[in-house]
Formats: structure tokens, C-alpha cells, sequence
């Protein structure tokens, strides 16, 4: 992508994703409460949650947990900055745990035992997921021979026919992305209770805001990674996301969460089945 | 405006009521109530919270609870009695060990009475709470002024 196109890229993702992250999470909200018989409440509601958090009082437990979640927000916008302008997928990837090394640091700087567990809830998540990323990035490299996500997305024939283990793979590991059950075991977006209210217990105010924030915006990028699995062509591949995240609503509404230990095992075994065969199966080829 | 009333997030705590009205406060939350479609979760944590739901009297035992939960939310904030215990003690008022309703302790902006409330006596409570949250975000801002 020339300089000029990229540039645009990346501004239409900085302004537009917040609004489309915010739009899919209301949707979700509405299509939760369908499957459970409520009303449920407006599309806007996150928009009304996140303007009303910036007009609450911020409580501050240590000073540098503002730096902390503001380098979180910065991070995630990052990640999505280099994949819409079609730079290097594994860049993009580690600019993301970045970003969440971030979010539990932040959660540690507040020395609150409800916090120290989210936080700790919150890195084996990240242990269970992060060898599928890793593998999905792999297989894309071994079908198209680049990390680069324009080569990826220009790919002539569609990475799904070619990638269907990785891409089950994928949609597994998405349902602790998004933080849906049965894997929500650090937080949860709905009014799941838990220990307290897991990681995200000592933020209030505008932090929480940006914390709601930079998950719509990791939202669009995860998003955006399904989408590369059938980029040839762009509806069908909008299509697919969509469906993708509709399946993550159903499963969510349709488990209790399980313990990490189910969470760690299962996210492993996915990994090494259908990652790694999907791979070999390819290297064998 | 601000965005508070389509917001509201309560935390709900239970001092020493019977759970009757704590029934009828998660009643709200059901199909047939579902105060979500007015934005209302119950979130359980008192620094996310708008709104402060007690029910049952004040005693020795939890008068530092409520304190301590009020005093953790972050302005504006309200409170709401709700039931008969709540608000005044109810039957339990002459007992040793009752202070009385939770106007003992801290602030309370809305009273809901009811022995056991009814969801819809709640939900008119939380929502007459919400004028009252708007109010007091106007004199917080004027404050910072």
C-alpha cells in the first residue's frame, strides 16, 4: 500500500473503530438480552456508559495506573494502526500483548487483592491464547509466503480453504479475546459477577472509559483478523466476522464460565490439534 | 445534560434485611422487569457504581459496611432505601441491636416503602433517584467552577 493510502488507513480506523466497536458491542448487548427473554437495552447504551464515565469523579488508588491504562489505550490503537495500514501482522501481534502487559501492570500498580487476582486471571489468558495467535500468524505466512498484511489480504485465493484447523483455532482462542463466556475468567462485559469485578475492579471514571475504549478497538482489530481469512473477497469476509461474532454472543449465553485450568487445557490442546496439524498438514503438502 | 440517567449502575447491599426486598431488587433484574432496557446494571462494585440500592435496618454489625461502600463510590452519587427496614427500621426498630434505617449512617435521597417492596415501587425509586443524580452532578460542576 503506497504511503498516501496507508495514512488514510489508519485515520479512517482511528476515527471509525471506536464507532463500530461501540455499535457491535450495543448489538450485543440487545441480541444477549433477546436470547434471554429481555427487552434489552438501546444499541447507544455503551456510548451512554462510556460519556457517563467521563463525567464521574476519577478515583485513584496510585498515581501511575492513569499512565498505565492510557499506555494500554495507546497500545491497542497501535496494534490496529499497523494492521489497517497493512503492515507486518507479527508486529501487529506483539503491539498487542504489549498492550495488555500494560492492562495487568496497571491492575498490579493498585495493590488491591481483588485486582492482584483479575491481574493474575488475566495472564493465563494471555498463556492460553497467545500460542494459537501465534500459530494463525504462521499459517497465513506459509500460505503467502509474507507477515505483511497487504500481501495477505491480496492473497488471490481465500486463506480459509487452505486454513480451516487455524481457523477453528482461531474462533476458539476469539471467545477468550473477547472476553465471552466460558472463558471470561479476569472480567466479562455483561453483569457477570465475579471476584468483585476481576481486573478492572479499582478503575473508575475515565479510565474505565478507556479501558471500554481500547476494547472496541481490539474488537475491530480481532475482527479485521477474521476477515484476512476470506479477504479475496471483502463482503463475504464482512460476513464472516459478523457471523463469527455471532456465534461468541450464542456461545456466551449458552455456558457458565469454567475454571482456568478448563480455560488453559482446552485453549492448548485446540492449539496443538488443530494449529499445529493444520500447519504440519501444509508443511507436508 | 449529561448521560447519568441513561446510565445508572447500582451496587446492592443487603443490611441484615430478611431478603425479601432483596428478592424483589433481583426480581427487577428478570424478563418480566429487566431494568436493563434503562441502561441499569448491577454492577456489585462500588467504585463503578451510580447508584447505592440498601435493604434491611441498620445495626452495630454493618454501619461500618455501609460507610465504607458509600464512602468508596465515586461523586455523583445516590442512595436508595428500599422496604420498610430500610428506611425506618421497620418492625426490627425497638430491637436492642437496630439503629434504625440507613439515614443513620449515610445520606438518603429516595425512600421506597413496601414490606416486601414491589419491583415496580423500585424501579420508580431508581428512576426518581436518577433526577436526583442529575442534580447533584449540576452542583458538582458548579463546585469545580
Amino acid at each position: 500500500m503506497s504511503g498516501m493510502n496507508a495514512l488514510l488507513a489508519v485515520i479512517l480506523y482511528i476515527v471509525l473503530a471506536p464507532i463500530i466497536g461501540g455499535l457491535i458491542s450495543g448489538v450485543d448487548r440487545k441480541i444477549s438480552a433477546r436470547m434471554q427473554g429481555r427487552y434489552g437495552p438501546p444499541i447507544l447504551q455503551p456510548f451512554y456508559d462510556v460519556f457517563k464515565l467521563m463525567a464521574k469523579q476519577n478515583i485513584v488508588v496510585n498515581k501511575h495506573q492513569k499512565f498505565y491504562i492510557l499506555c494500554f489505550l495507546i497500545f491497542v490503537i497501535i496494534t490496529g494502526a499497523i494492521f489497517f495500514a497493512g503492515g507486518d501482522l507479527l508486529l501487529a501481534i506483539f503491539a498487542l500483548t504489549l498492550a495488555s502487559v500494560f492492562f495487568i501492570v496497571a491492575a498490579y500498580s493498585t495493590y488491591s487483592p481483588y485486582a492482584y487476582i483479575g491481574a493474575e486471571r488475566e495472564m493465563l489468558q494471555i498463556m492460553a491464547y497467545e500460542p494459537m495467535v501465534i500459530l494463525t500468524v504462521v499459517g497465513m505466512y506459509m500460505v503467502t509466503k509474507s507477515f505483511n498484511v497487504i500481501d495477505i489480504a491480496t492473497y488471490d485465493q481465500p486463506l480459509l480453504f487452505s486454513l480451516p484447523g487455524i481457523f477453528l483455532g482461531f474462533l476458539f482462542i476469539l471467545t477468550i479475546k473477547f472476553r465471552k463466556s466460558p472463558f471470561d475468567i479476569s472480567m466479562s462485559h455483561h453483569a457477570h459477577q465475579e471476584i468483585v469485578r476481576g481486573v478492572i475492579t479499582e478503575f473508575s471514571g475515565k479510565e474505565l472509559a478507556m479501558i471500554e475504549i481500547a476494547h472496541w478497538y481490539e474488537n475491530v482489530f480481532l475482527l479485521g483478523i477474521v476477515c484476512l481469512f476470506f479477504a479475496s473477497n471483502p463482503i463475504i469476509a464482512i460476513i464472516l466476522a459478523l457471523l463469527t461474532y455471532f456465534l461468541e454472543i450464542f456461545i456466551d449465553n449458552n455456558n457458565s464460565r469454567l475454571k482456568w485450568q478448563s480455560t488453559l487445557g482446552s485453549a492448548w490442546i485446540v492449539a496443538l490439534i488443530l494449529g499445529v496439524g493444520n500447519i504440519a498438514f501444509l508443511a507436508l503438502l | 445534560m449529561s448521560y447519568l440517567p441513561k446510565s445508572p449502575w447500582l451496587v446492592h447491599y443487603d443490611a441484615s434485611s430478611c431478603n425479601g426486598c432483596d428478592i424483589e431488587v433481583l426480581a427487577c433484574l428478570t424478563p418480566l422487569y429487566d431494568v436493563e432496557r434503562f441502561g441499569v446494571l448491577n454492577i456489585g462494585n462500588p467504585k463503578h457504581a451510580d447508584i447505592f440500592v440498601v435493604t434491611g435496618s441498620v445495626n452495630e454489625q454493618n454501619k461500618s459496611v455501609i460507610k465504607n461502600i458509600y464512602d468508596q463510590m465515586a461523586d455523583p452519587k445516590v442512595v436508595v432505601a428500599v422496604g420498610a427496614c430500610a428506611t425506618s427500621g421497620g418492625v426490627f426498630r425497638e430491637c436492642y441491636n437496630v439503629q434504625g434505617g440507613v439515614d443513620k449512617v449515610i445520606p438518603v435521597d429516595v425512600y421506597v416503602p413496601g414490606c416486601a417492596a414491589r419491583p415496580e415501587a423500585i424501579i420508580d425509586g431508581v428512576v426518581q433517584a436518577l433526577g436526583v443524580l442529575e442534580e447533584k452532578y449540576k452542583n458538582m460542576g458548579k463546585v469545580a467552577k
